[in-house]
């Protein structure tokens, strides 16, 4: 995983809801590539088409709260999203995202700091993020361990697959059972 | 408000202590818990392929994982179609036998209720938001995404925070025509939607003790619009009676302790309270209902049906203002029981005949209306009288469209005057 990251920055309000991110009516659909058409048509409609890989969001309170639905983060990563940092995240969208190992980072303040169209600079090790366009910057607590065993894995599926995987080679080994 | 610290341990924290084999776990503490029961919904089509990415060979104990599909039900698009298709063919190769589908259907979280697969000390986890309802029984019941699912599927466990508490005590005893469902929205219009983020919500005190498992179910519902992790009832003989015969497996129930720690205390008192509405566009910007009514805000639709209010009970409430009256002109009433067993209830009391009469359309159990992806979608300059618990931008259809959200009998006076009514004038 790079730990320094940088990007043009999209910017949103405050909850953001998963409706806002990918509606309703999308729930169905399954393709990534079809999702990224529709990401952001509510909360923010010329994201889809204007985006860039690598680009930086960056939003208020509670991103992502609502519905459960992965479809957000993932039409997110479809659309080549390079991180994004809120005031602070709803819970299950902050799961599904580090799940599928989409950097989303909560720095409190951060939403203030940030214009549209500015360039955003992310420093993992520092735990500092700066905006390059105005100088300002801001320091975001470590990412916890747990967290970014998972992201360093490159998502849940990963972390998982290796576990099973070393269970699988330890009877053989010992021959004893867990 | 009032702040209580003690050594003792609350609800939350004594179900992860159990699920994590410990004797007792602290606020902020990472555990693995053992899950007791798995649900998937058609998101739960989008566990399969990571499920197989992990390498998985077998689903660590397919008695505890149910599916139940209920968003699109049966399928009304293609899209939806081959959702429930991946979903058949996953249960058959997994050998998942607890699989409701078409003709034995309804919302995935009232298949989990009235079918006691969930019990008081269980860690349950569902791909949906609204999980938290299961909290009712005394269990800590919490939303995932589909892609956690597959590692619950592969592993029997997830990694969870041990929450802090929010306590919110409850006294007094509901006016006529007032429910368990203004009392929530009063709740999270105080709390607002992140007032409860990543906490776990205990509800107690005299009223909680007194309502019903229904009415426990529509509070816990809700504890999602305060962003909470888990929404509980303590387990009392009301808790124990609903499961007495259907409980599918060992309960194990715990109390929280008189000296719980909890990071706040909410007090209620419900006596005097008049019902309530959360308005656009937030299930937090909460009015009482009387003031709004005042304001002759004209409806086109009206949605009865949730698993926030679709049980029996809400059916019955709402039929008993139906009957003998008529939907205004101009307004759409649809009316979804939340399970296939609450349909034939009301199939056996006459209320689908009420509401037929009456001019709404009773349809098949779903989510329906409710997440704008099925039927009973809202055109931009519309508005609806819904018995749900979102009114997000965007929830059921067109983003400006308006969603006023209140109880059953609320969206049925309302439906009768063709605005938003308060249900204490047509008792």
């Amino acid at each position: 995983m790079e730990k320094i990251i940088e990007g043009q920055v999209w910017t949103l309000g405050r909850d953001v809801d998963t409706d806002q991110i990918i509606s309703g009516k999308y729930l169905t659909v399954i393709d990534p590539a079809e999702l990224k058409k529709h990401v952001f048509e509510i909360a923010l409609p010329e994201f889809a088409s204007a985006a860039r890989p690598g680009d930086i969001l960056v939003a208020g309170e509670n991103f992502g709260s609502g519905s459960s639905r992965e479809h957000a983060p993932q039409a997110m990563r479809a659309a080549g999203v390079g991180a994004i940092l809120a005031d602070s995240f709803a819970r299950i969208f902050f799961r599904n995202a580090i799940n599928l190992g989409l950097l989303a980072i909560e720095a409190r303040g951060v939403r203030e700091i940030f214009g549209a169209g500015q360039t955003a600079r992310i420093d993992l090790t520092a735990g500092r993020v700066t905006n390059l366009t105005t100088g300002r910057w801001l320091d975001f607590p470590p990412i916890p361990s747990h967290l970014l065993s998972l992201l360093e894995a490159g998502g849940l599926v990963e972390k998982v697959r290796r576990e099973l995987e070393a269970r699988r080679a330890l009877p053989l080994q010992s021959g004893a059972s867990r | 408000m009032t702040s209580a610290r003690g050594n003792g341990q609350t609800l939350a924290e004594k179900v992860l202590a159990r699920a994590s084999g410990s004797e007792r776990v602290v606020p902020g503490q990472i555990i693995e818990g053992a899950v007791d029961l798995a649900m998937m919904h058609e998101q739960g089509a989008q566990t399969v392929a990571p499920y197989h990415q992990m390498g998985a060979e077998r689903v660590w104990d397919p008695d505890r994982v149910v599916i139940a599909i209920d968003h699109w039900v049966p399928a009304s698009t293609e899209g939806a179609a081959v959702l429930h298709r991946i979903l058949r063919k996953f249960a058959a190769e997994a050998n998942l036998p607890h699989f409701y589908d078409v003709g034995q259907h309804g919302i995935c979280h009232q298949i989990l209720a009235e079918n006691g697969w969930v019990v008081p000390g269980d860690l349950a986890v569902g791909t949906d938001s609204h999980t938290n309802m299961l909290g009712a029984m005394g269990a800590f019941a919490t939303g995932i995404g589909p892609t956690e699912m597959a590692a619950v599927l592969a592993l029997g466990r997830l990694w969870l925070k041990v929450p802090t508490t929010v306590g919110i005590r409850v006294k007094g005893s509901f006016g006529p025509g007032v429910t368990a469902k203004d009392l929530v929205l009063r709740i999270v219009g105080e709390v607002k939607t992140t007032g409860a983020a990543y906490r776990a919500v205990e509800f107690s005190g005299p009223t909680i003790e007194r309502l019903s498992m229904p009415q426990r179910f529509t509070l816990c519902n809700m504890t999602t619009e305060m962003g909470a992790k888990a929404g509980m009832v303590a387990p009392d003989s009301t808790t124990f009676d609903y499961l007495a015969s259907i409980a599918k497996h060992a309960m194990h129930p715990l109390q929280p302790d008189r000296d719980a720690a909890h990071e706040r205390t909410i007090e209620i008192d419900v006596d005097g309270m008049v019902p309530m509405v959360a308005c656009p566009y937030s299930p937090d910007n909460v009015r009482p209902l009387p003031e709004v009514a005042r304001e002759h805000v004209r409806i086109d639709q009206a949605f009865l049906g949730s698993c926030t209010n679709a049980r029996i009970e809400d059916l019955r409430e709402g039929a008993a203002l139906m009957k003998g009256q008529k939907v205004a002109k101009g307004v759409r009433l649809i009316v979804s029981p939340a399970s296939t067993k609450i349909y034939e209830q009301c199939l056996g009391e006459g209320i689908i005949e009420i509401f037929t009469h009456a001019g709404a359309v009773f349809t098949n159990s779903s989510c329906s209306a409710c997440f704008g992806g099925n039927m009973g979608i809202l055109a931009p300059d519309e508005t609806c009288a819904s018995s749900s618990n979102r009114n997000f931008p965007g929830r059921m259809g067109a983003k400006e469209a308006r969603i006023y959200l209140m109880s059953p009998a609320a969206v049925v006076a309302s439906a009768i005057r063709g605005e938003i009514a308060d249900p204490r004038e047509f008792a």
